[in-house]
């Protein structure tokens, strides 16, 4: 039975949502999937070499749990983006949750193959130095051909 | 139950536990055991699925204390 494939097209940029893709890219590696993760718009940030300036913002996040009630007016305020990441990253290290740094090198380790898009590159003026070396850059076309051929495919 | 190797995973959360168990039987060979531990209330399922769908074979599975003890053997 031929290995089954998995496509996952990563377009958001902030903490919360940079997990989904590496923990089911490493997952479905680990489980014998072929795996290609299709990195657009935000989903840049995760390709950087230091991931340490993914961030979380609690303003406009109705859905995140939070320690106290926190009105609006109060999210806005400076530096709440900074606490909020910093009370994430906590308690996700507290949980035994690994981080951005480490499920990404495990991917990598997997070999799940990372593309940039290269439109995405060009439109914010990004310096490939920046991005790690391991990702390849490609357009939609490029990954519409192994995505096409996929037993799962998901746009996070 | 004898085992040949031991992965401590406890305190770490999914997807952790699979993906050492991956890690640490790759370096092993057909036929050989190895023993997890494990803290993850998830790890119960998700370790039945990896052995279902690698070919591995679990072959028990324990509980005591909030602990799970696997006992995972490669094809």
């Amino acid at each position: 039975m031929a290995a089954k494939k998995m496509a996952i097209i990563a377009s958001k940029g902030t903490l919360d949502m940079a997990y989904p893709p590496f923990i089911l890219s490493s997952t479905a590696a680990a489980l014998g999937y072929e795996v290609q993760v299709f990195f657009t718009f935000y989903g840049l940030q995760l390709l950087r070499k230091d991931l340490s300036s993914v961030m979380i913002s609690p303003l406009a996040n109705p859905a995140m749990p939070m320690p106290i009630p926190m009105p609006v007016m109060m999210q806005m305020l400076p530096g709440m983006e900074s606490m909020a990441t910093m009370m994430m990253k906590a308690k996700l290290k507290k949980h035994g949750v690994a981080s951005l740094q480490e499920l990404r090198d495990l991917c990598l380790e997997a070999e799940v193959k990372f593309v940039a898009c290269q439109m995405t590159v060009d439109l914010f003026e990004f310096d490939k130095s920046e991005f790690i070396d391991n990702a390849e850059y490609g357009g939609a076309a490029t990954f519409m051909e192994f995505a096409g051929n996929t037993d799962i495919c998901l746009f996070i | 139950m004898n085992f040949d190797k031991e992965l401590d995973a406890r305190g770490l959360s999914c997807p952790l536990p699979i993906l050492k168990t991956k890690k640490a039987l790759a370096d092993m060979t057909a036929g050989q055991v190895l023993k997890i531990v494990s803290t993850d209330n998830g790890a119960v399922k998700d370790m039945q699925a990896f052995a279902s769908q690698t070919g591995n074979t679990l072959l028990s599975m324990v509980e005591a204390s909030h602990e799970y003890t696997f006992y995972m053997q490669k094809k």
